[in-house]
């Protein structure tokens, strides 16, 4: 959603420096709580303009989007969507709320502090002729990534990865020239055998109160 | 059996109990139309589809039940858009359904073609693109049931022409409505109850502050069985009144920008604010930062997205009003809170009575005293219609409203011209009724075409127009913060008491208070639709007030007898009197303004 926001440093993003400042806005006393990366993960309808009532009340909330990506499950008819945003808790949970509210919406799951895989596929095109190939296959190897295509002038590297892991290997391919690049943002799932449940008998409302830090 | 579209669409909506709709044929919803003529159906024809959605939603407030607005593609359909946003700020359950261009025409710019789903999807319920004549009984049913539960607001419906004149084989749908996406089941547990008891319990300092979901809820008898066990003080929003009766003895009165200065100090100085079915809107809170800095906080809300929205709670509530305050008046101990009372009474002191009174009678004529001299004069059940601006400021503190549904006024969008057509809703919604419009004489002028729709389905309203000169709440702004310069708020006014007769209606024109009375027993004995233009003082202001974005407690008093206005009446054209001092709480007012 926002490419320059893709690009910052892991570092920046986990801190939190609370410069997009949407959040001072609101209650004072939460703007102190830390801000960190929370990832939901929504189970919802796959019907026409439904992603975007999603992205819709984002923009309306003015709740900024990291990330977002969506796509089939193992139930036809309904879509899987990770979306990643800079919050506090307080306002996640009010993002989650906001997000049941939608009625295409069957479930949604703040799986941030949950142990969670994370992957992000990148493909990466490299100024590359005979004589620096060499030095970006060998750079491939160590990141795991795989070659997909070779020109004369050029290699397309496609990686699987964490954020942190892709961004490793964009900042060493920097030097010889990315001519360009494609991510699909993060998609998430959580570890262990448990799925998440898309049509709970009882959700709790859970709500942000001055209680939660 | 073989029906078209369109004949399911009524099939549909009668099932839903619908017998009355406002609308506005055009084009694309000429099939409909078509049909609707073979069905027992009252179609109030509107003079501007913005009509036509107030007039569905002052329906639903009057009554509870669905109200429904029918417009065409195109124009038709975007005139809805500021009614659609009324009742969705508003919580009001409507159902708009709009025709669309043939789905083979969409996307291609078709004549009166607009992306009316689009249009309105950040300020519907939900809303559907239907295309096919098999989806409309089903999305019907959801669409009046979405409208309806949980916390009610409008949805919409577009129909496109092809699905409407489609012949298909039809068997009403009864299978239960299956919408796995749409809970309105979400609630607390008990942990969260007995930290609420706790509190209540503890509370030394409580106010409860309530809302329109008491309405919603139909929690009038446990809001009063709560507040009577607890001994605890009622403060009211706008949308509130009625609710809770304002001659109950704990009833405060409203809060906020305009309330009573003794129940904005009483919320700052509480030790726990109850909030039951109200939002926390920046009009009752002040500054946030400063809002009740001592006070815990319960929030009961059946939409758990307002839970710490504006306001961080102690504790969320999640649930219907209504049966969240049984569990807590079954788990509370009860108890007497005599010094508390007492103190909130020692607050009021002359505040209670200064306002209105310090208006002096000179045989001039005050806003606030044709509304107080009104509330007299009308019955328990009378039926308010307010349009937006300084009149349904003054209604709000001078009309003392016992029973819910009593008050009907756009509060969260603040749309003016709303009064007229609303009352015409309402006046379908309870025929039997005593219905006023107060209106400004600015706002009025918004909707005023809506008289010829009372005309023509010769229909009974009372209209008080408090006719200032002005659009009078900007104007008090401009007074108050943009020294007096009045830009573009001195307004001209038709003689109503002509655009009255012109429309076979009645109507009068009174300027001094010895007047109101028989206006008001005329107004009440006319069969027809009678136009009371009442000419207040052009000058007057909405006291007393918190300057948005001050603290609750910094409100602007009405300033002593010796500094009011003369009470002589000005040319409306430019205002050449000198201007007044501001009072010091103006003057410290240098904040960003909302």
């Amino acid at each position: 959603m926002q490419p320059e926001k893709q690009n910052r440093e892991q570092q920046h993003r986990h801190n939190g420096n609370g410069q997009s400042g949407h959040n001072g806005k609101r209650n004072g006393a939460r703007a102190a709580l830390r801000r960190e990366l929370h990832t939901f993960v929504a189970h919802v309808e796959d019907r026409p303009g439904v992603l975007n009532r999603v992205t819709s009340l984002f923009r309306r909330r003015a709740y900024n989007i990291d990330s977002l990506t969506v796509g089939r499950t193992e139930i036809a008819g309904i879509s899987r969507m990770t979306i990643v945003m800079e919050a506090d808790a307080a306002t996640a949970r009010l993002v989650e709320a906001n997000l049941y509210k939608l009625v295409n919406v069957l479930r949604v799951e703040d799986v941030t502090h949950e142990p969670t895989l994370l992957r992000d596929l990148s493909l990466i095109k490299v100024k590359a002729n005979a004589e620096i190939r060499p030095k970006v296959m060998q750079i491939a190897e160590v990141f795991r990534a795989r070659v997909v295509d070779v020109t004369t002038e050029s290699l397309v590297l496609e990686i699987t990865g964490t954020e942190d892991k892709i961004q490793g290997l964009i900042d060493v391919l920097q030097p010889f020239g990315i001519v360009e690049m494609v991510r699909t943002g993060i998609i998430a799932m959580t570890r262990g055998a448990d799925g998440i449940p898309i049509d709970p008998g009882f959700v709790h409302a859970r709500v942000p109160t001055n209680g939660d830090s | 059996m073989k029906r078209r579209g369109a004949q399911i669409l009524w099939e549909a909506l009668t099932r839903e109990g619908v017998d009355t709709v406002f609308g506005y044929p055009g084009g694309a919803i000429l099939p409909a139309y078509d049909a609707m003529l073979d069905y027992d159906i009252h179609h109030v024809l509107v003079r501007h589809e913005q009509g036509a959605a107030h007039m569905a939603d002052g329906y639903a407030r009057a009554s509870g039940k669905v109200g429904v607005a029918i417009a065409t593609s195109g124009p038709g359909a975007t005139n809805l858009v500021t009614g659609i946003a009324t009742a969705m700020l508003d919580s009001s359950p409507i159902v708009c359904i709009t025709g669309q261009v043939p789905e083979a025409m969409i996307g291609k710019d078709a004549f009166q073609e607009v992306d009316v789903t689009g249009i309105t999807q950040p300020i519907t319920k939900h809303n559907y693109l239907v295309t096919r004549a098999e989806d409309i009984d089903r999305t019907v049913r959801e669409a009046f049931y979405i409208a309806r539960s949980g916390r009610p607001g409008p949805v919409l419906i577009d129909i496109t022409k092809n699905a409407q004149q489609a012949e298909i084989d039809y068997q009403p749908d009864e299978a239960p409505i299956r919408l796995p996406g749409y809970r309105t089941d979400l609630a607390a547990v008990a942990e969260e109850y007995e930290h609420a008891i706790e509190l209540i319990d503890r509370a030394e300092r409580p106010v409860i502050l309530a809302g329109q979901g008491v309405i919603h809820s139909v929690a009038g008898a446990e809001v009063l069985e709560f507040v009577e066990k607890s001994e605890m003080p009622v403060a009211m929003t706008l949308l509130g009144l009625g609710g809770f009766p304002a001659s109950h003895p704990l009833n405060l009165g409203m809060m906020g920008m305009h309330g009573e200065s003794w129940v904005n100090q009483a919320i700052q100085e509480a030790d726990l604010l109850l909030s039951f079915g109200m939002r926390f809107d920046d009009r009752v809170t002040g500054k946030l930062a400063a809002y009740a800095p001592r006070a815990r906080k319960i929030h009961i809300d059946i939409d758990p997205a307002e839970i710490s929205k504006n306001v961080a709670v102690d504790v969320g509530l999640v649930g219907d009003l209504k049966q969240v305050l049984r569990q807590l008046i079954a788990a509370m101990a009860g108890r007497k809170r005599p010094g508390w009372l007492d103190y909130i009474d020692g607050l009021k002191g002359h505040a209670a009575v200064r306002d209105i009174q310090r208006l002096p009678d000179t045989g001039h004529l005050w806003a606030a005293h044709v509304i107080h001299d009104l509330w007299r004069l009308t019955g328990r059940d009378t039926i308010v219609v307010t349009d937006v601006g300084q009149h349904q400021m003054w209604e709000a503190q001078y009309y003392k409203h016992d029973a819910p549904r009593t008050l009907i006024t756009s509060g969260g969008l603040g749309t003016m011209g709303f009064a007229l057509p609303a009352a015409i809703g309402a006046r379908f919604a309870r025929p039997e009724a005593e219905i006023w419009v107060i209106a400004g004489d600015g706002g009025f002028q918004m909707t005023a075409a809506e008289l010829s729709t009372c005309a023509q389905e010769g229909i009974k309203l009372n209209i008080a127009i408090i006719n200032n000169g002005y659009l009078g709440m900007v104007r008090q702004w401009q007074e108050f913060f943009y020294q007096r310069r009045y830009a573009a708020t001195p307004i001209l006014s038709p003689d109503y008491l002509k655009l009255a007769q012109a429309h076979g209606l009645d109507g009068m024109v009174v300027s001094s208070r010895a007047e109101v009375p028989r206006a008001v027993e005329m107004a009440r004995s006319s069969a027809a639709t009678m136009v009371v233009d009442f000419r207040v003082e052009q000058e007057d202001s909405v006291y007393p007030m918190v300057p948005a974005g001050a603290e609750l407690h910094e409100m602007i008093r009405r300033p002593e007898e010796s500094a009011l206005p003369s009470p002589v009446r000005q040319s409306k054209d430019r205002p050449d009197t000198p201007v007044r001092a501001p009072t010091s709480a103006i003057a410290e007012t240098g904040r960003d303004e909302l």
